[in-house]
């Protein structure tokens, strides 16, 4: 099976039941196959005119209730960035779907790349949070897209599922189990105001139409919801919650895989490129390479770095010019090696090497 | 129940500035809710932003105050998603004609059973005064301090020809035809703009010697003409003053419509 299709079908697994999106290169085959699948299991589809209007007719669905997603690319990603801070302002749970291509701009609709890692964290105006998955296979193409569900009903955040065109065209043997772990949003407490959070920081969720008669809204809003925009006070604490409520649950979200922790030089990878870093394994088994693959990448988990004492290089092969490397340089004293890609082609397994023989 | 049960009691007073027509407008939508018995729990109000869409946040059934221009498209989804609940859309003339144009022409051709009262005050009050795409050739505002060089969106006429199920346009001074407007739009199945002409003696009287309201009001009464009358005019060949808009129901029809209860 194809990964954007595989995609989908996590998707329909973790019970999205409404899907708004517009065509666009490499991510369209999501749609399409949501097209076929949705009206067939009471679900709804909707080509939208813009992705403007896709992610905004998702934010409307999940206020319903619904499990709700949509699938892009760059152009289309950068015109969903206003979207996604109201999400984020009204905690709304949803999946947004990033099949990378080359930018910028139209760039190369047709070939991969991890350019869009800092436009996920921080592409909205304003201080927020959000929680980023990188698959690398088909079959994570399916796993990560229900934990995509599970982490943004649970967290109440916009959760992306960060692919790119290698993955998602790719076509691997997919096994999809009987049965997949749903977890739901929790649901407001009648009587509680809409917005007040407990110790975890996450409000219960009042569902449209069933007479909680919430106010949800992008402007600065107090505990009741109503709008606080010139209370300096209220917006401090609403913003610090919004971050919070994500980056202190940092290591129950995360998601890593660790191979030969004693290592001294240390792949670090997420997506594609994971790939490259399998077969450099695969074809030196003698020697102790770490590898360190991201699953999870936002929030990123810093303290997966030290699952690697012996570390003497972290070597980062990305399909951009070193995003997540420029993070990773943030939390650790070992020297950080990025090996950017740019063009829209994997890493060889002889550019990994001689990265690895250069650090030595 | 009476219309005044629909409001928030404790986020009143609103933030409108005397003389705003909005209130007017939220008054008869929700006479016209209450008149026909919906309850407040199965029914959502949706807006842009702008001073119009600020009006749910008066309004105590669950409602979603999103982002500029894109209301309609947000309330597509909540009515796609449960066909079951009504949903009332409450924007402006920058909100919808000017950012959210594209999501406006759409939404009438897909003709979602959504119910959309357009407060057109030919300005943009939130921000101070700004030309939109209905303000009047020649008109003062900040952002066209010579005069509008612009010509200006018939918005009904749009919706009708985008392919709305129903499309009337009343003023702030028609309050009883405005109601049975509003009403006529709730119970008609598929889209539905109501275009409400209302005054902003803030933003643009003030600019464009309407300062008085109750002038301001006498001015769109007098300068409205009823669409059956007006064709009647133009059908006999006789002149038809040039500032004159026409008011009434623009069209009501069946075409097929999304997300119709079922």
């Amino acid at each position: 099976m194809q990964g954007n299709t595989a995609c989908a079908e996590g998707a329909l697994a973790a019970g999205c039941r409404f899907f708004a999106g517009y065509p666009i290169t490499p991510s369209t085959e999501v749609a399409e196959h949501m097209a076929v699948k949705l009206p067939k299991t009471k679900g709804v589809f909707i080509q939208m005119e813009d992705e403007i209007a896709s992610i905004a007719a998702v934010i409307g669905a999940s206020w319903t209730g619904a499990r709700a997603m949509t699938a892009t690319s760059g152009p289309g990603f950068s015109l969903m960035m206003e979207n996604i801070g109201y999400a984020a302002m009204t905690e709304t749970p949803c999946v947004i779907v990033n099949i990378q291509r080359g930018g910028p701009s139209t760039g190369q609709p047709t070939l991969g790349a991890q350019g869009d890692m800092l436009q996920c964290r921080f592409g909205s105006h304003g201080d927020y949070s959000i929680i980023a998955l990188s698959p690398a296979s088909v079959q994570e193409m399916f796993e990560l897209t229900v934990k995509a569900f599970n982490l943004s009903e649970r967290y109440r955040v916009p959760t992306f599922l960060m692919g790119d065109e290698i993955i998602g065209h790719m076509r691997e043997r997919l096994t999809i189990p009987d049965s997949v772990e749903v977890i739901g949003r929790k649901k407001l407490d009648p009587g509680t105001m809409p917005f007040k959070a407990g110790g975890d920081d996450i409000p219960g969720f009042p569902v449209f139409g069933e007479g909680y008669g919430v106010h949800v809204t992008g402007l600065t809003h107090d505990e009741r919801g109503y709008p606080a925009t010139t209370n300096p006070k209220a917006h401090e604490k609403l913003v610090m919650r919004l971050v919070r409520k994500v980056e202190s649950a940092r290591k129950e979200i995360a998601d890593y895989r660790v191979t030969s922790p004693d290592a001294e030089q240390v792949f670090v990878s997420y997506g594609a490129p994971t790939r490259t870093v399998h077969q450099v394994l695969h074809d030196r088994p003698k020697e102790e390479i770490g590898h360190l693959q991201l699953r999870v990448v936002w929030p990123f988990p810093e303290f997966a770095l030290s699952e690697f004492p012996e570390a003497k290089s972290f070597l980062v092969p990305e399909m951009n010019l070193g995003q997540m490397a420029r993070e990773m340089e943030r939390h650790t004293d070992v020297p950080v090696i990025p090996i950017p890609k740019l063009g829209g082609e994997l890493h060889t397994p002889d550019e990994l090497v001689r990265a690895l023989e250069g650090s030595r | 129940m009476s219309f005044r049960d629909w409001y928030r009691i404790d986020r009143l007073p609103t933030i409108y500035c005397v003389g705003c027509g909005n209130g007017t407008v939220i008054n008869c939508t929700l006479h016209a809710v209450d008149t026909l018995g919906w309850k407040w729990e199965e029914t959502v109000f949706v807006s842009g932003i702008g001073c119009s869409s600020r009006a749910p946040g008066y309004i105590k059934t669950d409602s979603l105050h999103t982002t500029h221009g894109r209301a309609l498209a947000f309330a597509t989804g909540i009515k796609l998603a449960r066909p079951d609940l009504h949903v009332v859309v409450f924007t402006g003339d920058g909100d919808l004609a000017a950012i959210g144009g594209n999501h406006f022409i759409h939404s009438c051709r897909r003709n979602v059973d959504m119910t959309v009262i357009c407060m057109n005050n030919w300005i943009y009050g939130m921000t101070g005064g700004q030309g939109s795409p209905t303000t009047p050739r020649g008109a003062i505002t900040t952002t066209t301090p010579y005069g509008s060089g612009e010509g200006v969106f018939d918005l009904s006429a749009l919706a009708v020809v985008a392919g709305a199920n129903h499309v009337a346009r009343w003023t702030s001074y028609h309050v009883k035809e405005l109601t049975r407007a509003i009403q006529t739009g709730l119970e008609t199945p598929g889209f539905s703009l109501i275009e409400v002409l209302t005054q902003c003696p803030t933003a643009y009287g003030r600019r464009n010697k309407l300062r008085d309201v109750a002038e301001t009001v006498e001015y769109l009464k007098d300068h409205a003409i009823l669409l059956q009358k007006y064709n009647r005019l133009v059908q006999e060949g006789k002149p038809v003053p040039e500032d004159m808009f026409t008011v009434g129901e623009f069209i009501r029809r069946n075409r097929p419509a999304m997300g119709v209860p079922p």
